[in-house]
């Protein structure tokens, strides 16, 4: 064998060599990462007399949907789910109305406070809760607004404007001026050419901030749990806390529960990850 | 109201979106030249009706309640004003000299920092090395790991929280049982809240595992910016691999490195829910950070006004890291 032919041949396995060592690193990673959401889906489904013992098992003896049952049966599980329906659709259908205009103003106009107000939006995002939590406790106490959905809807609606509208703004500067330009040469009203071209093209951009919007007030936990004292109007992650009395933790009904609750995130998460990734490198925030 | 960790957090959104990656590249557009047309063209009222919805709406649930805020901070208002609605007495600056002279707020500040300076450091220098991993993956492991990394991100910051408190519980937790495999029985039954520090490790695990994913996808995103014209040429003209990173890759990812860090650091600074939740919603004093301090004031003690007043310091410490965030933004173009 000649030196001239075994150099390639040598210099290959050693490459690969060296991808696998990183790629076992990742699939490493990957594996502690995914490690607590597995434990949760695999708890949620062991029956009971495993959850309750000294000694965990990383493998389940047997599948059991009793968790979930004793979930379901827990009180107030269906006014939670209709609790959270309610607050997170309203305040993301009224805060996506109004991130629109808001966004379609700075997107496409230049105006005096254009960029101030841009600025109070990043801003006000850094505040911390606390900050707001108590006047707004305070407020909506004088205005008899605690333990009422509107109460809460209002701060979610306006909690997820700065980033829709930021967000949106990100696709409204996408959409060439000259379409809008052409429609209105063409005899369309300002609102026509907004109903006929913009909207159809922003509509991609508006289900992503919907989505967005729709998983924070669907997670937001602390404002519900301050505001809504009446269990019967407990959104579900303050009904989580149900499954924690004085007795302790009914571990398996709280992971049965959670698995529910977490389900429709991931798989919005899901379908938003490819426009997460265009957002990215598109940069969606540009204007 | 800011964020947590997770793609919630509290009401507001900023989560660890793509937003912030918008630096990312720094794209030109002519929106600018068209706005300007635009200008001269049309006397603009439309802009700003457009525009009235959300500014009031932002008035009336941040600007208003943050001057409140303030307004509260300089007055004493107790249970009895909350429900009487009687007019708050005005204290001037007591509630700061209180808070100020209590050695409690000192400790709470001093641990605040702490575990916002650990959390991030932590956060930041995983997500990097994974973010750099990433690159080196054969497809389908990078798919696997972009997989782990969305599962983590999407779950809620009360489902997170109740996994971590099973997992380390201390009789039914699945940490003991691992443990006592390797030390011995008597580990069973350990309770790490028991001493602050151990629980504050659990804590750390629960927000950095929160927070690796945000700073992953965005860093990678970043580094898929990177030529790698230049990076081949780095090294045929004989760069170390480190060479190249320092030289090459660095520059390119570190303006949008930098905003991911000083988003984290403001984060983690207002870390609430974490801790709130693992302590089963009563954090005993030994866990209060600035965040739950300010509300144990205002809600257990009803002490509105002693309450506000640490927010509103909590604001003032967080406005230099804010403004060092915008001027980033300002520079990156992405306030135009």
């Amino acid at each position: 064998m000649s030196s001239t032919t075994q150099t390639p041949q040598e210099l290959r396995p050693d490459r690969k060599k060296s991808r696998l060592g990183f790629d076992v690193l990742g699939l490493g990673i990957a594996l502690v990462m995914i490690f607590p959401v597995y434990w949760l889906v695999i708890s949620a489904l062991r029956p009971n007399h495993e959850i309750r013992s000294y000694d965990q098992t990383l493998w389940p003896s047997s599948i059991t949907f009793d968790n979930f049952v004793r979930a379901a049966q827990q009180p107030n599980f269906g006014t939670a789910i209709q609790s959270s329906l309610i607050v997170s659709i309203t305040a993301v259908v009224g805060g996506m109305v109004i991130a629109t205009l808001a966004a379609l103003a700075i997107g496409r106009f230049r105006f005096f406070g254009r960029k101030p107000l841009l600025l109070i939006m990043i801003l006000v995002q850094m505040l911390p809760p606390t900050a707001m939590l108590i006047p707004i406790y305070a407020q909506l106490n004088a205005m008899g607004g605690i333990d009422e959905y509107w109460g809460l809807i209002v701060v979610y609606l306006v909690s997820t404007l700065p980033f829709a509208t930021i967000m949106i703004r990100g696709f409204v500067v996408n959409i060439p001026v000259e379409l809008e330009e052409s429609a209105m040469v063409d005899g369309c009203t300002r609102f026509g050419a907004f109903r006929r071209v913009i909207f159809p093209l922003l509509a991609p951009g508006l289900a992503a901030a919907s989505i967005f919007a729709l998983v924070n007030a669907w997670n937001e936990y602390l404002f519900a749990y301050i505001l809504i004292n009446d269990n019967s109007k407990y959104t579900l992650n303050v009904w989580l806390m149900t499954f924690t009395t004085e007795r302790g933790t009914d571990y398996g009904a709280l992971m049965a529960a959670s698995t529910m609750i977490a389900i429709p995130v991931v798989v919005f998460f899901m379908i938003i990850q490819k426009k997460m990734a265009a957002g990215l490198t598109s940069g969606a925030v540009k204007g | 109201m800011t964020a947590d960790t997770k793609a919630a957090g509290p009401p507001v959104p900023v989560p660890r979106d793509p937003e912030v990656t918008g630096g990312v590249q720094p794209l030109k557009d002519d929106t600018g030249l068209r706005g300007q047309k635009k200008k001269r063209k049309k006397g603009e009222l439309l802009p700003y009706l457009l525009i009235l919805p959300a500014i009031v709406a932002i008035a009336a649930v941040y600007l208003y309640p943050l001057s409140k805020t303030v307004i509260m901070s300089f007055q004493d208002m107790g249970r009895r004003e909350l429900w009487t609605g009687e007019p708050a007495p005005w204290v001037g600056l007591e509630q700061f000299t209180n808070i100020l002279g209590d050695p409690d707020f000192w400790w709470v500040t001093f641990r605040t920092v702490v575990f916002m300076a650990i959390c991030v450091t932590l956060t930041m220098a995983i997500g990097l090395l994974v973010a750099l991993l990433m690159r080196r993956l054969t497809t389908w492991v990078r798919l696997a790991l972009t997989f782990a990394l969305i599962a983590a991100w999407s779950m809620p910051l009360m489902v997170a929280a109740s996994i971590f408190r099973f997992m380390a519980d201390s009789d039914y937790g699945l940490i003991n049982t691992l443990i006592a495999k390797v030390v011995g029985e008597d580990w069973l039954g350990h309770n790490w809240y028991l001493d602050p520090i151990q629980g504050f490790g659990i804590i750390t695990l629960l927000v950095v595992w929160g927070a690796v994913p945000f700073v992953v996808v965005t860093l990678y995103a970043a580094l898929t910016q990177v030529p790698k014209e230049l990076e081949e040429a780095a090294s045929l003209d004989g760069a170390s691999g480190y060479g190249v990173y320092k030289y090459v890759t660095w520059p390119v990812i570190k303006p949008v490195f930098t905003m991911v860090a000083t988003l984290s650091v403001i984060w983690d600074f207002n870390v609430f829910g974490q801790i709130w939740l693992l302590r089963g919603n009563k954090p005993e004093p030994e866990y209060e950070t600035l965040g739950l301090y300010s509300y144990s004031k205002a809600f257990e003690s009803t002490s509105f006004s002693q309450g506000t007043a640490i927010a509103l310091i909590t604001v003032l410490l967080l406005s230099g890291v804010a403004v060092y965030y915008l001027r980033q933004l300002m520079k990156t173009g992405e306030v135009e």
